[in-house]
Parts: structure tokens; C-alpha cells; sequence
């Protein structure tokens, strides 16, 4: 049976420590530069934070994954080499890798660490997934968030490694690793850079009528009206025109965000391994509700208990919710 | 000496648009090598597929080299079986766009799509190793990498290419966005796509044009364009330079380039030409200069 492993998100030292406390099986964390995808202000660790990090996680019996999971663009591999030097010296357990330069450097350099793929690295079919086992000892992909779950049982089949999907947090459609719309508008690349609609290129504007514009690098992302609550310009999120429509309208997703809580039991039996809670940037205090929620849920599910899934799906505080792709081909 | 080349069509034109695209590219476009393939969406492929034998005769009884691309996303068993079939062939260099096809192709040789993301040395040097011959560099990369990409590239003895002309690819995904913008899903899309044959465009919400939909491509709205910066890539070491197809008057643009890298037309002089082929499109060079892609900036001479 899948062992449910949680992994979950650490954007600060503090957050890793809540996250292990509240029943986490492995934490991600990335350093403070363009070498992890979720290269925010204020988000992150320095190598001093990490040790420590590390000696906590280790001594709760908790594993600590490193994301290295940006491309490094040419004549800036060094960044991505050093921060792995420096993850392998503090004995971290894993790292989760996109680039094949950078897959490569470690597998050479450190044939013993363990490789994860990263989401990023956009492998959603079991030869995809093969390419990256065979040439670089890969254990675990973090699979991309557009497959239903027969195929995720399916792909399990054919693969040698461990399979990780995101549960809950973020719903992030478009393939990732293969995204530049915030590059195109901010001039900041989510691969290279690490960077998804920055807040430093966030702007809100209100208007004479009382509707408010939310906009990116000077682009209108969405507008809202008096009564809605004003959300983040995110691309992928926001509400665009069309020619034969008379409205603007989500024409790629609503904002909403992914929890497969009522999925768990059906994952768990796909023999998915582990499962990825979203949210770097996120509060300790929400780190550590949803954290201990879904162990809770795992625990129960795999002791053949029904699981409290009401509870799960409350967390998402009011923000509408979706299975995604996983649930339905419909999705697509 | 730098060749010219055309990228595969990203959009589902007929197939009788089609036959007549390449019939004049064949015949009249001053052109070296061109990809053919259905890159965007498996579900085209079969409209288009029984006139490839015929489209590459015909290209190469002009002169062309043809290069043929593999799908950039793969997930169902028909684009697993399609990638397989496709990266079988030995009559023809292919251009591979996902793991996929790696992994069959083995240390065959072949060529590195725009979406398989050689960003840097480290992975070009891994993918030569594995046999690449050819490198086509990711659109958002900017001169300072691609000058250190197309060195080790040509170190390597790998030919490098760069889009220097057409709508950049922004983003793709599992959901059709033709389908979703006409209330329907990737599975009962009936080809909506068919209507936009330069992508359906996008407006923010105060009108402004933004970005194109191709089915599960977003692209973006204006048209990448370093005509003036071909002597450049030429100088830094790449060796093709590639046009994406555009619903415009494509002979007309390959002209412009080629007389651009011929030396036989000012850069300027072209550029003015080529803007009057296209229309009302917008023209982007940001991400080569490294600042926003939407963005063009003027060359500082």
C-alpha cells in the first residue's frame, strides 16, 4: 500500500519547523536566489538556516528536499552547481531537479544523493519519466497537475519510481517548466528566474465607480466590481476579452484553487506515493492547520478509517475550490 | 554561411491551406530547411498527416531540407504512439519536443525543439552527449546565454538555432483554450480552432491586445521580430535562424531576412517592408534584449 507520505511546504525556517511538528513526512524548501521556482521576497533559506533546518527535520524523523528546480540560462550554471555543493555538504535528503545540466552535475557529482524531478520538469508520460530514471537515477516525479487519475494508475505501471502529485494549494494549469507569460509582461522568467507574477510588478487601482483593476507590470489582469473581493493578478487567473464574446471572461482558469481531499482514498489506491501540499508563501498558521488536517486524513484512510474529509475541505477559507484535471477529462 | 528556416505551423490550418502554403514556400521562399509536423495538438494531426509524403516531395524539389517536429506535450496513447513512429523514422532528421521522444530515439541522432528547454551549456552538452546534432534555443533566452549556448553548442559541433521571427510560445496545458472560450471541452472541441488562423486574440479587460490562443498554446499577442539583430546571432555563432509561420505573405517575410543576411538590403530598409506585411501585429524583440517580451527596443548603435 502507498505509504500517503506528506510532503509539505517551508517557505521559512519557522514554517519548516511547524510543518514537521504538525505530522509532515519530508518538507521543501529552496535557497534565496533563482535556483528554486518560488524565488519570492522574504521567502526561503540561507545555508546557516538550512543546517539548522536540516537538524531539526532530522531529529522529528522528517527529511528535508531541496528544490533546484529553475533552468539555469546560459552562463549562470555555477549558481545552480553551488547551491547542490551546498545542499549535499548540510546532508540534506533529496533534491528536486528540472534541468538536465543541472540532473547530470548531481547525478555525477553526487551519484549517492537522492534526484526527485520536478514538476518542472513537465514529464507526463511514462517514457517522458523513464528518460529521466535511466539517465539520472531519478526516484520520484512530482507529476504534472493535468492528468486524471485512471492515467496517473496507469502511468504508476510503467514507471520505476515513486510517484508524488500535488493534493492541495495552488492550481497551476498551464504545463509547468513550459510557462513564460510572466516573463512576457514582467521581463522576469518563472524558469530562469524562479518568479510567477511578481508582487514588485503588482499594482491595484481603484476607480471613480468603485471597481478595482488588479494589474501586472501595467497590464489589466482582471477588474472587479463593488461587491467582489480583489484578487491577485495572476496570468493564468485573470479575465481576458475575446472577439465573439461580449464579456471579459477566465479564459484560461478561475481563480480558484486545488484540493483533492475527496480524491485521497482514490489516489492512495492509484499507489500514489507521496503527495505534495502547495504553498510556500504561505502562514505558519496555515501551514500547520492544512499539514495536520491531512495527516489526519492520510493515517485514517490507511488504517481503513473513514476520514474526516468535511474538515479538508473547509480549509480552503472561502476560496473556490476544484479537482483540476484530476477528476474528469471534462477538465481539458 | 547562416541558413534561413521555417518553423512547423503552430495552427490548425486546413489541409488545403496547407498544400497551398508549402506549394509557394517550395517554389518561391528563399528558404533552407523546413520543420513539418503537427506540434501543437495530436487531435489536428489526422487532417494534415496523408499530404505530408506529397508537401515534403514538393519541398525538396525546391531546395529544402525537411526537418520533421514531434509533439511538444505527450500524455494519451495516440501521442505516445505518434511520438514512437516519428522518432522510428531514418529517412528524415526529426526535431524532438518532449522526453518522450528521447528516451525512444536514444543516442540516435536528432535535433532539440524550442520545447524541450536547453537553457544552458550544462544540458546542451548532456543532450550532445546523447545525440543531438542540433539545438533550437528556448525563445525567452537572452543574448548574454545564447552567446555562451551557441559557443559550446558550436564547440560541440551542434548547428543553433533561434526564433527570430512569428508569435513566441508562451505557455501550454493539458485544457484546450479554443474549446473553453466556445463553451466546450479538448474532447467535443470540434476544431473551433480552425477559425483562428493566426491565433484567437486576447484583450485585457480595458481593451488592450494581450496574448493569442492556438488550442492548449497561449502565445503572445505581438510578433517576435531580430531582423535587425540577424549579424549578431550570426557573429555570436548561431547557425539558423528560424521564421515562424504566420497567416501572412511568409514568402515576403523570408525574403526580407534573407536580404537582410545577404547584406543586400539594410536592416532598416527591410524592417519597413516587413512591417507593412504585418499588418496591425505588434513587433517584440524583449526577451532577446532581456527586458519584458512583449517589449521592443530600438538597437543602440
Amino acid at each position: 500500500m502507498s505509504p500517503g507520505e506528506l510532503i509539505c511546504p517551508a517557505g521559512t525556517p519557522a514554517a519548516l519547523r511547524t510543518a514537521v511538528d504538525a505530522g509532515a513526512d519530508a518538507v521543501y524548501c529552496g535557497f534565496q536566489n533563482a535556483t528554486n521556482a518560488r524565488n519570492f521576497p522574504g521567502l526561503n533559506f540561507t545555508p546557516d538556516e538550512l543546517a539548522s533546518a536540516v537538524a531539526y527535520a532530522h531529529s522529528k524523523a522528517a527529511k528535508v528536499l531541496l528544490a533546484l528546480n529553475t533552468y539555469p540560462p546560459a552562463g549562470k550554471v555555477d549558481l545552480w552547481r553551488s547551491a547542490a555543493d551546498t545542499g549535499a555538504r548540510l546532508g540534506v535528503d533529496a533534491f528536486i531537479v528540472a534541468d538536465m545540466g543541472v540532473a547530470d552535475f548531481i547525478a555525477r557529482t553526487y551519484p549517492d544523493m537522492r534526484l526527485h524531478l520536478s514538476v518542472q520538469a513537465a514529464a507526463s508520460s511514462p517514457e517522458a519519466i523513464r528518460y529521466y530514471c535511466e539517465n539520472f537515477g531519478v526516484k520520484r516525479v512530482v507529476l504534472p497537475r493535468i492528468l486524471t487519475i485512471p492515467e496517473i494508475r496507469a502511468i504508476r505501471k510503467e514507471i520505476p519510481c515513486e510517484i508524488e502529485t500535488f493534493i492541495f494549494g495552488n492550481h497551476g494549469l498551464m504545463v509547468e517548466g513550459r510557462c513564460s507569460l510572466t516573463n512576457y509582461l514582467t521581463g522576469q522568467s518563472t524558469n530562469m528566474d524562479g518568479v510567477c507574477s511578481p508582487a514588485s510588478d503588482v499594482e491595484f487601482i481603484r476607480h471613480g465607480d468603485g471597481t478595482m483593476s488588479s494589474r501586472l507590470a501595467g497590464f489589466s489582469i482582471d477588474c472587479f466590481g463593488c461587491g467582489e473581493k480583489a484578487g491577485y493578478p495572476t496570468i493564468c487567473k485573470g479575465r481576458y476579452t475575446a472577439p465573439h464574446r461580449s464579456d471579459p471572461y477566465y479564459a484560461f482558469e478561475e481563480p480558484v484553487s486545488l484540493n483533492l481531499a475527496r480524491l485521497l482514498p482514490e489516489l492512495i489506491d492509484a499507489g500514489v506515493h507521496a503527495f505534495k501540499i502547495e504553498g510556500r508563501q504561505r502562514s505558519k498558521s496555515y501551514v500547520r492547520s492544512v499539514v495536520s488536517a491531512f495527516r489526519t486524513a492520510v493515517d485514517d484512510i490507511r488504517a481503513g478509517r473513514p476520514a474526516n474529509i468535511t474538515d479538508l475541505v473547509a480549509l480552503t477559507e472561502g476560496q473556490k475550490q476544484t479537482q483540476g484535471a484530476f477528476a474528469s477529462k471534462k477538465w481539458r | 554561411m547562416t541558413k534561413l528556416t521555417l518553423g512547423p505551423i503552430a495552427y490548425h490550418w486546413s489541409a488545403e491551406t496547407r498544400r497551398d502554403f508549402y506549394a509557394r514556400i517550395a517554389d518561391e521562399a528563399p528558404l533552407d530547411e523546413v520543420y513539418l509536423g503537427e506540434v501543437i495538438c495530436s487531435k489536428r494531426a489526422p487532417f494534415h498527416e496523408p499530404d505530408l509524403p506529397d508537401t515534403i516531395a514538393r519541398l525538396e524539389r525546391g531546395g529544402k531540407k525537411v526537418v520533421l517536429s514531434s509533439l511538444a506535450e505527450v500524455m494519451l496513447k495516440r501521442e505516445r504512439k505518434a511520438t514512437e513512429d516519428l522518432v522510428a523514422l531514418e529517412s528524415h532528421e526529426i526535431e524532438i519536443n518532449n522526453a518522450a521522444g528521447l528516451l525512444a530515439r536514444g543516442k540516435c541522432p536528432h535535433r532539440i525543439g524550442p520545447f524541450m528547454n536547453a537553457y544552458n551549456e550544462a544540458a546542451i552538452t548532456w543532450m550532445a552527449g546523447r545525440g543531438a546534432r542540433h539545438i533550437c534555443l528556448p525563445t525567452e533566452l537572452p543574448v548574454q546565454s545564447i552567446r555562451i549556448a551557441a559557443q559550446v553548442a558550436r564547440e560541440l559541433g551542434l548547428g543553433v538555432e533561434v526564433q527570430v521571427f512569428g508569435r513566441a510560445s508562451l505557455a501550454v496545458s493539458a485544457r484546450c483554450y479554443h474549446a473553453r472560450a466556445h463553451g466546450r471541452t479538448k474532447d467535443n472541441c470540434q476544431f473551433v480552432c480552425e477559425l483562428d488562423m493566426d491565433g484567437m486574440p486576447l484583450g485585457t479587460v480595458d481593451g488592450k491586445p494581450i496574448l493569442r490562443v492556438n488550442g492548449i498554446q497561449t502565445q503572445s499577442e505581438s510578433y517576435v521580430c531580430l531582423l535587425a539583430e540577424t549579424g549578431q546571432l550570426a557573429a555570436d555563432g548561431v547557425s539558423h535562424l528560424r521564421l515562424m509561420p504566420q497567416a501572412i505573405d511568409m514568402v515576403a517575410v523570408a525574403q526580407a531576412f534573407r536580404a537582410v543576411l545577404d547584406g543586400a538590403m539594410p536592416a532598416e530598409e527591410a524592417g519597413a517592408s516587413l512591417r507593412d506585411l504585418c499588418g496591425t501585429a505588434p513587433f517584440s524583440n524583449g526577451f532577446y534584449h532581456g527586458t519584458a517580451g512583449h517589449e521592443f527596443v530600438a538597437e543602440v548603435r
